[in-house]
């Protein structure tokens, strides 16, 4: 198989993370967390690598991937934003808040603004349900979301 | 004296604005070039008064709180340093009626220590389990943490000293601790505020059970929505090791122990303990049918003690004092404190460690003063997503695992979700449903399909499509999933959803709207 420049690039990043923690007991969560912060997803040509240093299948990694909501198969906005719909902030007024950040936005959940500004998930639970309505920003966690909170985050996201 | 200021780094007062009001006083140090130190503590769990900032003072320490960073200029104008008045001001923390009502046990250093000195944990009773632990024989350990009658705190509430004497009996080449820092119930934040604020308890717990079952390797697993907690944990183990608390000889015994921090992927099934083993050997997060339990072919197929952060976060505690001042608490067959988590629309959220045998009523109206909107409460949901909704009518239910499952319902990870009379239930029936379709591993049919016809039937009844026909059909699906399913995600999302019709029948009526259109 030829393989494009590109997914070269790729194959050699990935081989040095895999490298470096394939020595781990259970290594393939840990190493695609690596591969994820290096190339903010999980590329595709990066799975033939990982199934060939593991000994494991290629259908094996692939499964692994997509079964975990984190792994991204392609790139995230430059921010990204979770916003919390689980119960506690349910009985917070979290749905008027989705609706309401959707709104601002100009996108729904598991979208990224057409600018790359911004990617919006749902995401269950942040602990931190005394605090509700709650959100998390480039991993920065945010509690008792309100419209000027939402106004702070929408400016943020757009700078 | 230099002064000591304590200013929460715990996510929930960072989510508050902590970062924010630690940066305002360390301006205003400067400014005023006073000399000071700061001290990031985790949180006592007073979230309403979060962000809570501490001085030290010659009387004790002193809180203020809420604090905005717009007042930090005030509150040195009100020499705060000196425990001055203030209208934040809020006296000994240990006094305020939050805290004070509150039994800690498990939760007698969090927000109080920095949780990554060493040696405030020892000053505050830290080590001496271990320090316990080691020099005894493992099973009159494991003995220990059975007569004290803890059981698991992550909901199943299976004895854990029956679990550790499982793997002891075990004979194999190599055991495993994992602890289940998986997290996922709404609701709950009690293991991240133990792993942000005591780290070394959980470190210790996990350290006493590997001493007392013969194995030398620990796994924490945290959900990767705590990137504090897992931060946190990082730096704690490193401090731990270096101290010999960790290692080849631990606390210069001749036991070896070491630990591993892993960080999950967003998948909420992996609480369950045999996805989470699945998980952490690199595979997909699906359910393994028990038995074989994990007691005796755990992860990678070895005897694995796994236990949630708040089980072996006790058993410090219990090695200290012993088992008889652990099991003196609580009520019937639930023995020790329970840290209930009070959240949602409620008026004083926060962390309420106690002693089993509150009513539920007790802890809603009582401690966490009704909802935060003013409103009536409806409902409140006790255990997470998988827990049942409790009306107004069964607040004399004592918090106790039998006396809830009474009421068919679970205390689970004790996480209270309080709701306000303008919630819908048949909107959060239709919820249990959709996220347990969302979360399900697939392997097993009830769950996999079951929750997905579960939405579309509620869809239906709401639509007011012969309703009283499709909450037969959505009783039935409910049995076969409670009943069909491997594991907890698809055998427990039926309380949520029975409680839902059965408490709340008038929500699953056919809207009046529809009737007039006839």
């Amino acid at each position: 198989m030829i393989m494009q420049p590109a997914s070269t690039e790729i194959a050699s990043r990935t081989a040095a993370i895999v490298q470096e923690l394939k020595g781990l007991e259970g290594p393939l969560l840990p190493i695609l967390h690596g591969i994820q912060e290096e190339f903010g997803h999980v590329p595709h040509d990066a799975l033939p690598v990982i199934a060939e240093a593991l000994n494991i299948s290629k259908a094996e990694v692939h499964g692994v991937v997509t079964f975990y909501h984190d792994y991204r198969s392609r790139p995230a906005g430059r921010h990204v934003l979770k916003l919390c719909q689980a119960e506690a902030c349910q009985s917070m007024g979290s749905d008027a808040i989705a609706a309401k950040l959707k709104q601002l936005l100009g996108i729904g959940f598991h979208e990224t603004a057409r600018d790359g500004s911004v990617t919006l998930e749902p995401v269950y639970c942040l602990g931190l349900c005394a605090c509700a309505p709650s959100a998390m920003l480039d991993g920065e966690v945010i509690g008792r979301l309100d419209d000027e909170k939402l106004d702070e985050i929408v400016a943020e996201v757009r700078s | 004296m230099t002064p000591r200021i304590y200013i929460p780094g715990d996510s929930g007062a960072l989510a508050l604005g902590a970062e924010k009001v630690a940066k305002a006083i360390e301006k205003e140090l400067a400014d005023r070039g006073i000399e000071a130190k700061i001290v990031r503590n985790g949180s006592r769990g007073a979230y309403f008064l979060e962000p809570m900032v501490e001085v030290v003072t010659d009387k004790g320490r002193v809180a203020y709180g809420p604090v905005k960073p717009s007042e930090v200029k005030s509150l040195f104008d009100s020499g705060f340093l000196t425990g001055g008045h203030h209208k934040r001001w809020l006296g000994a923390p240990d006094k305020i009626p939050f805290l004070a009502r509150q039994t800690r046990l498990t939760f007698a250093r969090c927000g109080v220590i920095n949780p990554l000195s060493l040696d405030h944990y020892k000053a505050h009773g830290g080590l001496k389990g271990l320090q316990n632990a080691v020099a005894m024989a493992p099973a009159e350990i494991v003995k220990q943490v059975t007569e004290s009658g803890l059981r698991g705190r992550g909901g199943a509430g299976f004895p854990t000293g029956i679990k550790w004497k499982t793997v002891l009996d075990t004979t194999a080449d190599k055991k495993y601790i994992v602890c289940n820092a998986d997290e996922g119930d709404s609701a709950t934040f009690a293991d991240r505020m133990i792993m942000e604020g005591d780290p070394f308890v959980l470190i210790e717990g996990m350290a006493i059970a590997g001493v007392s079952t013969g194995a030398t390797k620990g796994f924490v697993y945290i959900r990767s929505e705590y990137p504090h907690a897992v931060a946190m944990m990082q730096k704690a183990v490193e401090v731990a090791r270096k101290a010999g608390l960790l290692g080849l000889n631990v606390l210069g015994s001749p036991n070896a122990f070491d630990m591993e921090i892993r960080v999950g992927a967003g998948a909420y099934v992996c609480g369950e303990e045999t996805s989470l083993l699945n998980s952490l050997e690199g595979k997909r997060g699906v359910v393994r049918a028990k038995p074989p339990l994990p007691a005796i072919q755990g992860l990678f197929g070895k005897p694995t003690v796994i236990n949630n952060v708040i089980s072996l976060a006790s058993v410090p505690v219990i090695m200290d004092k012993g088992a008889a001042f652990y099991k003196d608490f609580g009520m019937g067959r639930s023995r020790g404190t329970i840290p209930i988590q009070i959240a949602g629309n409620v008026r004083y959220g926060g962390l309420f460690e106690a002693a089993f045998g509150m009513t539920l009523g007790e802890i809603v109206d009582d401690i966490g003063g009704g909802t935060a909107t003013g409103r009536p409460v409806k409902a409140v949901q006790v255990g997470g997503p998988l827990g049942a909704y409790f009306p107004r009518s069964l607040f004399d239910t004592p918090f106790d695992y039998e006396a809830f499952a009474a009421k068919d319902g679970l205390i689970g990870h004790a996480g209270i979700t309080v709701f306000g009379d303008t919630a819908d239930m048949l909107k959060q029936a239709r919820f249990a449903m959709e996220f347990c379709a969302i979360e399900s591993c697939g392997k097993c049919t009830p769950c996999r399909i079951g929750s997905t016809r579960g939405v579309e039937t509620i869809d239906k009844i709401a639509r007011g499509i012969e309703p009283e026909k499709q909450i037969e059909l959505v009783t039935d699906l409910c049995n076969t999933m409670k009943f069909g399913s491997l594991c907890a995600l698809g055998g427990f999302t039926p309380y949520p959803v029975m409680s839902a019709i059965n408490h709340f029948r008038e929500d699953f009526k056919p809207a009046p709207v529809a009737e007039a259109a006839e």
